[in-house]
């Protein structure tokens, strides 16, 4: 893990692999979190009285 | 909260009891810790943000064993290798989390409806967290610190604050990031976290309101 | 009972959601995660760069930054505030020049303070030494510039032999002697521990030896091969393979391309920011944070949530059960 890192540049961006990764994987998983099912509660439930503490 | 009997209205001014009654009113206990949610904090996109103080927990505790042997050691030792190597990936951890909680937050325009504050505080606690870590970067006493440091002091200087915030003052760059600094962060985010549970969490974009900023009343 | 959340709730269904067990399965799926990646990775630590090892590798860089040192030339002697009362020097956006209002906070005098005074000490019981530097002191100010300045264009074409510095013959003075104490001085450590010494047993800032490294070719040299300088988008690196800080991307765009970083041609005016650079991205930097903060009080950015529908994928569910 010591040795340099590989870059990529493209015009004046220049970016290691290493960070590519992060970021790209940054994205995955925020859009994995917008469309994957949570677990659902059908049951409703009444609002919590203050006084129930 | 108990009705207020003719007797007990004529009772003498007590600061305790206006402080627990105002706290009583902000955040009940049922607030604080609610055991049910609308049913619209049905998405992982509400994860975020406590996967972030999830990561900043281990940032913390590594960094308390880090202390704890002195900033040596990590250096000597397999163990405290290890130790900062927790802190550094808690630290990636923390950072990530903490922007994909900004996304979702700012997609979900979660400002609204009386919660400007704690939109604001979150953008302080990005701030503070950055000068954290950069705090933390330069006390590493290796290669990577040290030109960091160099090239930091660039930065500092033109802003004027480059002799009373010595970037090249181990000493001083450390005890910031140990102590005041982690302080700074924690209560911060103790303040966000609180400001969450008083107003709870904001309702859903609705599609008739015009655009609303940080009003109280209004409904979207 | 009045309680706020229930008005502001009214018409929406809700359901048990048990904050604590989510709280401790976060924190159980974060010590997997951050236990197996630094099981997996570990963490980089290339070791400092000590002025000991910069005057091994490259003595003639080091010579040349020593002989810079004396003649006020160098990056720190010419700096401005903190360091140095250098005339012009301090970055500045027209009138806002924070740099030379604050002053000279941390003063540095380079000849003295790198060079001549840990000469004093590792001239004792060195004749040679003693005698350079005895006549490079009491010499005019004119003079010590005339040897220095040769000196300087000599080192130009410097080569190293059996570990000293060699230059052709010239008019140099004590210079060169002064510059065989100095590397004899750096190799063995000792300039290390002195740059240090401030006069008590305790130190912890490390200014003078930082700032004397900086000077050189030598550390950036490294750095550059990392990929860690300004212009190599270098706050948003670490060394090796190692993810570095890409939340730090906004700070660094600016410093890779021009008028930040050079002269850049708009409109047929020639732009150069880059004297000034590190103060003016400060300052856009402070803006652009500010902004961030306000973002529920400012028109448009305020607004983008709504028109890009993000919020419909989240809330998908919620507005079909309505």
């Amino acid at each position: 893990m010591d040795a340099p890192a590989t870059y990529l540049s493209w015009n004046f961006i220049l970016i290691s692999v290493p960070n590519v990764l992060m970021i790209l994987g940054m994205i995955a998983v925020f859009v994995v979190a917008l469309i994957a099912p949570f677990p659902s509660h059908s049951e409703a439930v009444e609002p919590e009285d203050s006084n129930d503490a | 909260m108990r009705e207020v009997s003719p007797a007990q209205q004529a009772e003498p001014s007590s600061w305790t009891l206006s402080l627990r009654r105002l706290i009583q009113r902000t955040l009940p206990l049922t607030h604080l810790l609610p055991d049910r949610q609308p049913v619209f904090v049905g998405s992982w996109v509400y994860i975020f943000g406590v996967v972030s103080i999830a990561g900043l927990i281990w940032v913390v505790a590594s960094g308390v064993v880090l202390a704890l042997f002195g900033p040596q050691w990590w250096h000597q030792s397999g163990v405290g290798r290890f130790v900062n190597s927790l802190h550094l990936w808690s630290v990636q951890v923390f950072f990530v989390f903490m922007v994909l909680h900004l996304w979702g937050q700012y997609f979900m325009a979660g400002w609204r409806d009386g919660r400007a504050k704690t939109w604001m505080v979150g953008v302080v606690i990005f701030a503070f967290s950055i000068v954290t870590a950069f705090t933390g970067f330069i006390s590493q006493q290796n290669f990577d610190g040290q030109w960091i440091a160099v090239n930091a002091k660039d930065a500092t200087n033109a802003a004027g604050i480059g002799s009373f915030f010595n970037v090249l003052n181990f000493g001083q760059m450390y005890g910031l990031h140990i102590v005041l600094l982690p302080m700074l962060v924690g209560t911060l985010v103790g303040v966000h976290v609180l400001l969450v549970r008083i107003k709870g969490v904001v309702r859903p974009i609705e599609k008739k309101q015009p655009a609303q900023p940080a009003g109280e009343k209004s409904a979207s | 009972m009045d309680d706020p959340q229930d008005r502001y709730y009214a018409g929406i269904r809700m359901i048990r959601f048990d904050l604590v067990k989510e709280f401790v399965l976060a924190l159980l799926a974060v010590s997997i995660v951050v236990i197996g990646l630094a099981g997996v990775f570990s963490s980089p630590d290339d070791p400092a760069v000590t002025i000991q090892t910069w005057a091994t590798k490259d003595p003639v860089d080091f010579v040349t930054t020593a002989t810079s040192e004396l003649a006020y030339q160098s990056g720190t002697a010419q700096y401005g505030p903190p360091y140095t009362n250098t005339a012009g020097a301090g970055q500045a956006v027209g009138p806002i020049a924070p740099q030379s209002w604050a002053g000279v906070g941390n003063p540095i005098d380079t000849a003295k303070d790198f060079v001549l005074q840990p000469l004093g000490y590792a001239a004792v019981g060195n004749p040679t030494l003693t005698k350079a530097l005895q006549t490079y002191t009491a010499a005019s100010s004119d003079q010590q510039q005339t040897w220095l300045t040769n000196y300087t264009n000599a080192l130009a074409d410097a080569t190293v032999t059996n570990d000293e510095v060699t230059v052709a013959s010239g008019d140099y003075g004590p210079v060169p002697d002064l510059m065989t104490g100095m590397l004899g001085l750096a190799r063995t450590g000792a300039l290390d521990g002195l740059l240090l010494n401030s006069g008590n047993l305790y130190q912890t800032d490390f200014t003078k030896p930082l700032l004397f490294m900086g000077d050189g070719s030598y550390l950036s040299g490294l750095a550059a091969d990392q990929h860690l300088t300004g212009d190599q988008w270098g706050m948003m690196n670490e060394t090796g393979q190692y993810p570095g800080q890409t939340w730090l991307w906004l700070f660094s765009f600016w410093y890779q391309f021009a008028p930040f970083n050079g002269p850049a041609t708009i409109m047929g005016q020639t732009i150069d920011w880059s004297a000034n650079t590190d103060l003016i991205v400060i300052m856009l930097m402070i803006i652009l944070t500010a902004l961030l903060a306000f973002v529920p009080f400012t028109p448009i950015l305020r607004d983008i949530p709504r028109w890009v529908p993000v919020y419909r994928v989240i809330w998908r569910r919620y507005y079909r059960g309505r």
